[in-house]
């Protein structure tokens, strides 16, 4: 900031304020002024700002009391930011609040828009207390607003990466169950795959697979892909690598149900389908891997 | 945790050395232990080439924070005798052997991100990144 | 570093640690393949249980080692591959062809039964 002002204390207060993120360094006279400020109205700024949040509508979700109790850390943890100038705290309370209040269903714009508030209503207070000393007042406020724009944005990005990773986990869990890995006889291990694949996907069953093998103890896999109606060649590499990391763990891999398509996508793509075990269909594949593993499938009226 | 880590490479020894602080990053980092194993095998690939064709060099892992996500940086550097056809090195489809030449096809599709500048008799310097998912 | 090798009946089972560098597995395949023709052993298991990175020098000396264990006329099977070192070679390109492998030390031995007898 370039502002030149031949008063004395605002070059001092300029240099105070040029640091990094343009966040006042603590211990500095007027932000020393502006929390002690802060804490003494404690109580009534608090409780108007709890009013807002409901006047606003915003955080319908939660009980009058549990706002009023979320309220008061977030103003805590707000004043300290500015005091100490360090935002680890604040992020770490972010991420925490996120986390209770997400699964609740509060949404983004709700904390967004609560932060905000509390902005607006701690600068209006300044404003009420400063008004007659305007020099004073603009000090105040440059002391005040990059602080508060910075603990905005941590607010803000602790809740969004909170309900990005809730979400991830989610989806997680969603590809996990839609992939079952079956285990149908000893050694023998099913992966029917059905519907889209995408690079992302195909990796995580992969894993899945490799992993199933090991605790499993299996020595053969069908891999039943009748229910994919397309892969480009991104996904069948994928395939492929699957069936080469699952013969390094010691694993025959059988592919059944390649359409015509996605056999010539293997094709184009450099594999020797014929290197491929592959069979017509599921149950084809599972009559060849039981032969492979040994055993007979004898008729009732033979075992006699 | 430090936030980044220089291993000079000059012998094979280097490279178990390199892989292994690679792997103990990513896991303070929090990567999951596969994602660890690609990170230390693209290292050890990286500081092998070092040690192969231009006998000493260096690899630097940092840690870089994203907007949303975290991740490592490898970066492998050397004063050797550089890469005369970038183009063909990083060509190569999907089935190689990874015996031959630099592998650096092989190494892409352990990473994220991958970058690399090569002069002859200038050195190589090769940039790859993980993602924290 | 020093891969221990053990002699069970006509086998020999050799156990990589982790952290080898190219010199100890330079080491190693000559100590191996030593061990048997000294041993006259019918096969040899490799167990990588504990090796977490398989990058291409360590694939490449796998597969010298099948290779010349073959011109003594014995079998070698490499066993105890990671799920996770799996997925990072075949992501490199390392299938390590044309070399028998199995799940465990169990199964590897089983293969060398099973093959032993075939050719007896």
């Amino acid at each position: 900031m370039a502002r030149i002002d031949t008063d004395l204390s605002s070059t001092q207060v300029q240099e105070e304020f040029s640091g990094s993120a343009g966040h006042a360094k603590p211990g500095s006279v007027l932000l020393r002024e502006l929390v002690a400020h802060l804490r003494e109205r404690r109580t009534q700024l608090r409780e108007e700002w709890a009013r807002r949040i409901t006047e606003a509508q915003l955080l319908t979700a939660m009980t009058k009391d549990e706002i009023f109790a979320e309220a008061t850390s977030v103003y805590d943890n707000y004043v300290e930011a500015l005091e100490t100038g360090t935002f680890e705290a604040l992020q770490a309370y972010a991420r925490n609040l996120s986390e209770r209040v997400i699964p609740r269903g509060v949404e983004t714009h709700e904390v967004v828009g609560i932060v905000l508030l509390l902005r607006d209503v701690l600068a209006r207070s300044l404003f009420a207390k400063y008004q007659t000393d305007f020099t004073k007042l603009n000090r105040i406020l440059d002391a005040y607003e990059p602080a508060a724009n910075r603990i905005a944005n941590t607010v803000a990005v602790g809740f969004v990466q909170e309900r990005e990773r809730i979400i991830r986990e989610q989806q997680e869990a969603i590809r996990e169950l839609s992939t079952p890995v079956l285990q149908v006889r000893e050694r023998l291990l099913i992966l029917p795959i059905i519907g889209v694949i995408d690079p992302q996907r195909a990796r995580q069953l992969t894993e899945q697979l490799l992993r199933g093998i090991r605790t499993n103890r299996a020595k053969v896999v069908v891999i039943d892909i009748t229910g994919v109606a397309a892969m480009d060649a991104t996904v069948a590499n994928h395939l492929v690598q699957t069936v080469e990391a699952s013969r390094l763990l010691g694993a025959t891999v059988i592919v059944t149900g390649l359409s015509p398509e996605i056999a010539q996508t293997i094709v184009n793509i450099g594999v020797d389908l014929g290197k491929m075990n592959t069979v017509g269909d599921l149950q084809g594949g599972i009559e060849q891997a039981e032969r492979l593993l040994g055993y007979k499938v004898v008729p009732l009226a033979e075992s006699s | 945790m430090e936030n980044e880590i220089q291993v000079p490479i000059n012998s094979d020894q280097d490279i178990v050395a390199a892989r292994q602080k690679g792997r103990s990053l990513a896991v303070a980092l929090g990567f999951s232990s596969g994602d660890a194993t690609l990170i230390a095998t693209a290292i050890s690939e990286l500081a092998r080439n070092i040690v192969t064709y231009a006998q000493c060099g260096k690899i630097r892992l940092t840690v870089i924070n994203g907007s949303t996500r975290q991740g490592i940086q490898l970066v492998a550097q050397d004063q050797g005798p550089g890469i005369p056809d970038i183009q063909q090195a990083l060509r190569d489809g999907f089935s190689t052997s990874g015996s031959l030449g630099l592998g650096l096809p092989g190494v892409k599709r352990l990473v994220d991100e991958f970058a690399i500048v090569s002069e002859e008799n200038r050195g190589t310097t090769v940039t790859a990144t993980k993602w924290k998912p | 570093m020093e891969v221990p090798i053990l002699k069970q009946g006509d086998f020999l089972i050799a156990t990589v640690q982790a952290a080898l560098t190219d010199a100890d597995l330079l080491h190693f395949r000559r100590a191996l393949i030593q061990q048997v023709v000294r041993c006259r052993s019918q096969g040899v298991i490799v167990d990588v249980t504990s090796l977490d990175v398989m990058d291409s020098f360590a694939s490449r000396t796998l597969r010298e080692i099948a290779q010349m264990i073959r011109l003594r006329g014995a079998q070698t099977v490499i066993v105890g591959i990671q799920p996770e070192v799996a997925f990072a070679m075949v992501q490199l390109g390392l299938t390590l062809e044309n070399v028998a492998t199995a799940l465990d030390l169990e199964e590897g031995l089983a293969h060398l039964k099973q093959k032993s007898e075939s050719t007896a």
